[in-house]
């Protein structure tokens, strides 16, 4: 298997065995949007047009949960040295990670939210539309999250450092995620613009989100 | 292959762990890296294998891959073991080897360090002496020219370690090259560098080596 395959395979694995934590994240989400018709009250029209907003704050923090173990983990047991004598460039050794990450936190996310849409009276026209922004949009959440986890990688509680570092920069992704997924039932904009734009900010992070992180990982090198 | 380094300095959390620091190894020759404590070993083999700044001073590497770093190059095996409790014997290995550049085979490596019954039991019911052993698996499923060990025999029993000092050995005589910071008596064929730590001197904590003697 070559170095970058193998490392995700094995983050991977990691994550679906005992005390990965890669269903904490969907389980955290379900409890999240599961609150929010108990606290809005039983107003089926409200609901649906706030489902895909609360869909996506509840993946936006669920998204968050793990984080702050992507690095730290392989920080504390000495991984993290070993990684660096790779042979592999560490902004794709970091890239993989976080892929890894997605693939584990993100996906499952995109793939509970249509029955979180029932939950929250959303046509399915509009849970495709969610589910669509979700797919498109995690990917940014966990790659702006690997610069926050790098950061953070040498602080013992660092998890609430990140989200407080992270968070600001996920605006802009919930914005275009929120607003394309209610541009597809309603509004006045077409669900083509936010979510190319969406899109946009994705790849952005996917490109950033390694090189920055590799950075910050290089200058904190003690 | 020449492994040299020229007037180190190396600082850490602000304090000067040693400078002006010079040794040279050469292929087929093991570096024993003595000292109290707080002396800078660990920080010496660090520097070596591109795992802290270097804060002044050369390390030449000769005759080796120009495309690589030195840490590319180098086995650095550290206090940490780099080991997955949730993961099985095999599978740790198997992951560093792909991920290192592998080589050999990684079970005759295990059954090499006395794992080969343990394959498929998950790390974290290892004791810190397999623990260890595991680490040093690495050493032989992969391979790479220079060695950086920390004190590698720390949590080997006394079979174990004869291991090592025979692994080391056929190492050395496969043209590698081995730092190793050792507590132990410094085996006749090794030279040794002294850091003389703090206790030589009026400052605490970490500093200058006084003494160099190759």
């Amino acid at each position: 298997m070559s170095p970058l395959s193998a490392l995700l395979a094995r983050d991977v694995r990691l994550a679906v065995r005992l005390g990965g934590g890669a269903l904490i994240g969907v389980v955290f989400f379900l409890i999240v949007v599961t609150l929010v018709p108990f606290a809005v009250g039983p107003d089926l029209a409200l609901l649906a047009r706030i489902g895909p907003a609360m869909l996506w704050l509840g993946a936006l923090l669920a998204s968050l949960l793990g984080l702050d173990r992507l690095l730290a983990g392989d920080h504390e047991d000495g991984s993290l040295d070993l990684l660096l004598t790779g042979r592999s460039p560490l902004e794709l050794a970091l890239a993989m990670k976080a892929l890894a990450h997605w693939l584990t936190t993100g996906v499952p996310l995109v793939l509970a939210a249509p029955i979180l849409g029932i939950l929250l009276n959303l046509d399915p026209r509009s849970t495709g539309a969610v589910m669509m922004t979700l797919l498109a949009g995690t990917p940014a959440l966990t790659f702006i999250g690997l610069i926050g986890a790098a950061l953070t990688v040498a602080l013992r509680r660092g998890g609430l450092l990140l989200a407080v570092l992270i968070l600001p920069l996920t605006i802009p992704v919930l914005i275009f995620g929120v607003a394309a997924s209610t541009a597809a039932t309603a509004g006045t904009v077409p669900f083509r613009g936010p979510f190319i734009i969406l899109c946009a900010l994705s790849l952005l992070s996917l490109v950033l989100g390694p090189v920055a992180a590799a950075v910050a990982l290089r200058q904190g090198l003690d | 292959m020449r492994l040299a380094g020229e007037g180190l300095l190396c600082v850490r959390g602000g304090r000067e762990v040693f400078r002006d620091l010079h040794f040279t190894v050469d292929t087929g020759e093991m570096l024993a890296i003595t000292g109290p404590n707080g002396a800078g070993k660990s920080s010496l083999l660090r520097v070596v294998a591109g795992l802290v700044r270097q804060s002044g001073g050369r390390l030449i590497l000769q005759g080796g891959d120009a495309e690589l770093t030195i840490g590319e190059q180098a086995h650095y095996v550290g206090h940490q073991d780099a080991l997955k409790p949730s993961l099985t014997v095999q599978e740790n290995l198997v992951f560093w080897s792909d991920f290192l550049g592998g080589g050999a085979e990684v079970i005759t490596s295990l059954a090499r360090v006395g794992l080969h019954a343990l394959l498929h039991l998950p790390a974290r019911y290892l004791s810190a002496g397999q623990r260890r052993r595991l680490s040093l698996a690495r050493l032989l499923a992969v391979e790479r020219p220079i060695w950086l060990l920390d004190e590698p025999a720390s949590t080997l029993d006394i079979a174990g370690q004869g291991l090592l000092a025979e692994m080391m050995a056929v190492h050395l005589s496969k043209a590698g090259l081995i730092l190793a910071a050792i507590h132990g008596p410094v085996p006749q064929s090794a030279k040794e560098l002294r850091l003389a730590g703090a206790g030589a001197s009026a400052r605490l904590g970490l500093d200058a080596p006084k003494e160099i003697r190759l």
